[in-house]
């Protein structure tokens, strides 16, 4: 992907080209650039509530959400080959069980917001044992009919609301101004969890697994990786991502309907980022996230012609410009920020004599 | 008897499902690949046809001489424009790609029209039936849908099975590679394969808006059922999705009897059921396994 | 004149380079055997030649034709028809239909289903039977078959002796002179260089890509081409 940025030579071995053998190295020298402005950005985000209005509050508390949704997807597409248009199951599930926990079982609201993505991630494991029998496109409808079935019993829950949904009344006890605030910084918190959670994924064993799987699967399973278990491994974390963001989104906005909480919408914005940001990369869906987030807040209002737009988008997108934003900042810098891979440091020379495929 | 006219009205809906599956089915079966906007475009057919019903007064069933060439050729640019490139990039490409298409048509619909629900109308005969008893009658239009996707599903089979085409997009799905070095062009093929697939959706998309209302977002429960009649039936088996769409479409009916709240999620629990069970199928057969 | 020539053509791989400057030429109604030892070259020749492989440069021309940068299956219209490494059958299609795909072009000639038969009498046997349940010989017998059938002027067989008992490869040899007795060219890789010796009147031999031995047939001894074999 960046050759040239991790041709450098490895200050702790010998130089590049000394003959002995290939080297392998990961981290090239944009990396700690990349995880200073990270941290100088968290940083700035975390103090935001101090100085902007209400409104500002609010609208960027949805970008943190929408960054979650989308390093999630990202997550499965671009990491684990998973496309899914069914992780609003697990949205609208994280919703109703914040609703669940703090309304009819008194948890302490941001307590609970932990507890439902963790419950989140078991209903995704348990549910992966079902989806995963399918593949590729069938794969994708399988785990939105587990959305629709969501869906569909939530509305028979009364004392969940039923098909007309309710409200959380379990924030009522902070003043609003304090209420929005709180959340989020609880929303800052999961965004900087799911990033630096999935980055230490794809860096770890799983993740050099996931993308092996992903690349070739019959080629990883020969070589001892256990690709369903790193893709159920990859579903989990999904689940647990996209229930903190049901989660958020029902204490951001108070009001739950079973119709918008299980939208396969919410599938679509979550493809918009990616494809918008970049797949397969750490930094795409944070770009996305940005990108869509600001469409939205100037376009929404039109309505179909928006969503008009991002459809015929995501179609140019994926034919005409498949890594997005980063995979084009990529292309033009030869700077890969977030390295999750693995790069040739020194090469031997090649000998004739292997034939190709 | 009440019963019995359930499990009889679910095999004709299953029909109806089962015409929205053979496409999609089709389309797996030759290039491995789901169009995500196949509901959409099925409802794409059925507006289609209203416009013509409005504007010459025509039959919903004439429109079908229109809207089946005219869904051949979105086919064949959907698959030289869209799919053949997707194709080339990535296996998920196809699928975002046609999800990106799925919401453009859906909200090009309500621009265009509104989310008010349309019916295409077909008169007395919509309605007519044959009663064989007080609580059991066959309706005319359920049984011609049924006798329709029979129809075209066992040609479609027919056509595999033994048509010199059939024979090459057999070869095609087994190894595009190889199929080109029997004189094959593996395009040509793909944009057949979508041209058929197409056509067996603008047919079902008229079927389902003479059946029911439908809006632009109805698409998408289509796209569903489809799907599940074709994972319950068996992937990749032309029989068996006549057989899935008809185990889905009882039920549903028979669902309906039980808990009249909810058919669809009795359908859904069926389908998954049959996923943790039998997760090739009901009726696996080989024709294009 | 020649049938078949491949002037200084190039291949690669990315970055690897697979065939450097190789030229072959063959008569009409020659055998040309490629003989090499795994990974110089040869198969990725014939695949060069059939149009599944794209000439980086040099040019190939067939009957007098330029036919360089037409696709493969435009190739086959002409009747170059390649025998794949590996059999290649298409496994849910019965050995019947296997062949009718071959004729896919509906190209004129001498050869039909019935006269297949005759001349691969164990693949009359077969014909109901599905590719997927045939033994390796059966397999490759159904491989030769496919490829008559679409009266082929150019034939590449491709290690047709891969995996298979020296006896069934006799047999499968056995049918090649009636094969060129049709005014058929044929280019045949082999690892087996005695096979490919008795099959052919021609050989070439490739090394890391190179041509590196080409005579006749029954000139050549067994010190050259163990040298242009293994380059020592």
């Amino acid at each position: 992907m960046s050759a040239h940025a991790a041709a450098t030579p490895d200050p702790a071995g010998a130089p590049a080209g000394s003959g002995s053998g290939p080297r392998v190295r990961r981290s090239a020298r944009f990396g700690w650039i990349s995880f200073v402005i990270f941290a100088v950005v968290v940083a700035l985000m975390a103090l935001v509530p101090v100085t902007e209005s209400v409104g500002n509050i609010n609208n960027l508390t949805q970008l943190l959400i929408l960054i979650v949704m989308g390093v999630t997807w990202n997550l499965l597409a671009g990491y684990a080959g998973l496309v899914s248009i069914g992780l609003q199951a697990f949205i609208g599930l994280g919703g109703y069980i914040l609703l669940d926990l703090a309304d009819n079982n008194a948890v302490q609201p941001f307590v609970a917001l932990a507890l439902t993505a963790l419950l989140c991630g078991v209903v995704a494991l348990v549910s992966s044992f079902v989806v995963f029998r399918l593949r590729g496109g069938y794969f994708a409808i399988g785990t939105w009919v587990v959305a629709e079935v969501f869906s569909l019993i939530t509305q028979q829950i009364n004392s969940l609301g039923g098909g007309s949904g309710t409200s959380l009344d379990a924030l009522s006890y902070l003043e609003p101004i304090t209420r929005l605030k709180d959340v989020y910084w609880a929303a800052l918190i999961c965004a900087v969890i799911t990033l630096v959670g999935v980055y230490w994924l794809l860096r770890s064993r799983t993740g050099l697994a996931l993308t092996a799987t992903r690349d070739d699967e019959d080629g990883a399973r020969s070589l001892g990786v256990r690709s369903t278990l790193t893709r159920r491994i990859a579903y989990t974390v999904a689940g647990i991502g996209c229930g903190a963001a049901g989660g958020l989104l029902l204490m951001s906005n108070l009001d739950i309907v079973p119709s918008s909480a299980y939208s396969v919408n919410l599938s679509a914005y979550m493809i918009f980022i990616v494809l918008i940001g970049g797949l397969g990369t750490i930094e795409g869906p944070v770009i996305g996230a940005v990108v869509f987030w600001y469409i939205q807040l100037e376009f929404a209002s039109d309505g179909a012609y928006y969503l008009i737009a991002l459809g015929a988008l995501a179609v140019l997108m994926t034919l005409v410009l498949p890594g997005g934003i980063a995979g084009l900042i990529r292309r033009v810098t030869h700077v890969d920020p977030f390295p999750v891979g693995y790069t040739l440091a020194s090469e031997e020379p090649t000998s004739g004599g292997a034939e190709g495929p | 008897m009440v019963w019995v006219n359930a499990v009889v009205q679910g095999l004709m809906l299953g029909g109806l499902y089962a015409l929205f599956a053979c496409g999609l089915s089709l389309m797996f079966g030759v290039m491995r690949t789901v169009n995500l906007a196949h509901g959409d475009l099925s409802v794409v057919a059925a507006y289609g046809s209203l416009a013509l019903v409005d504007s010459l007064g025509w039959s919903p069933f004439l429109t079908l001489l229109i809207v089946i060439p005219g869904m051949a050729i979105v086919g064949l640019v959907l698959q030289r424009l869209v799919l053949d490139r997707a194709l080339g990039i990535s296996a998920l490409a196809p699928l975002l790609a046609t999800f990106g298409l799925s919401i453009a048509l859906q909200n090009l619909l309500l621009q265009i029209d509104s989310p008010d629900s349309r019916i295409l109308p077909i008169g007395s005969f919509g309605i007519g039936s044959w009663k064989i008893s007080g609580q059991l009658s066959i309706g005319w239009f359920p049984l011609l849908t049924l006798g329709v996707a029979i129809v075209v599903l066992l040609g479609i089979e027919l056509f595999l099975q033994r048509a010199r085409l059939g024979h090459a997009m057999r070869a095609t799905r087994d190894d595009p590679a190889t199929a080109q070095l029997m004189g094959i062009d593996s395009r040509k093929i793909y944009a057949l394969a979508a041209m058929l697939a197409l056509a067996t959706v603008g047919i079902a998309g008229v079927f389902l808006g003479m059946r029911t209302t439908f809006t632009p977002t109805s698409g998408s429960s289509y796209l569903i059922f489809a799907f599940e009649a074709v994972v319950i039936g068996g992937i990749g088996s032309v029989r068996g999705t006549l057989a899935g769409g008809i185990v889905l479409g009882v039920a549903q009916t028979v669902g309906a009897q039980i808990n009249a709240a909810d058919p669809i999620l009795i359908g859904h629990l069926v389908f998954l059921t049959v996923l943790v069970v039998r997760p090739r199928g009901l009726f696996r057969s080989s024709v294009l396994a | 004149m020649s049938s078949l020539e491949v002037e200084s053509i190039d291949v690669h791989y990315g970055d690897f380079q697979a065939l450097w400057s190789v030229d072959v030429a063959v008569e009409t109604g020659g055998t040309l055997a490629i003989i090499g030892a795994n990974g110089a070259g040869k198969s990725t020749l014939l695949g060069a030649i059939a149009g599944s492989r794209r000439l980086s440069s040099g040019s190939i021309r067939f009957d007098g034709r330029d036919i360089s940068d037409l696709p493969a299956h435009a190739r086959v219209a002409l009747g170059i028809t390649l025998v794949p490494e590996g059999r290649r059958l298409f496994p849910s299609l019965t050995v019947e239909e296997n062949l009718t795909i071959g004729a896919f072009r509906r190209r004129k000639g001498p050869w039909s289903l019935n006269r297949v038969y005759e001349l691969l009498p164990i693949v009359a046997n077969l014909r109901q039977r599905h590719a997927n349940q045939l033994s390796g010989g059966e397999q490759q017998a159904v491989a030769i078959g496919r490829a008559l059938m679409n009266n082929p002027r150019l034939l590449l067989l491709d290690e047709l002796s891969l995996g298979l008992a020296p006896v069934i490869v006799q047999s499968l040899y056995a049918v090649l002179p009636e094969v060129s007795a049709e005014e058929t060219t044929v280019l045949l890789v082999e690892q087996d260089v005695g096979q490919a010796i008795a099959a052919a009147d021609r050989v070439q031999c490739l090394l890391e890509g190179r041509v590196t031995l080409e005579g006749d047939a029954n000139d050549l001894d067994r010190d050259s081409i163990r040298a242009a074999y293994f380059g020592i």
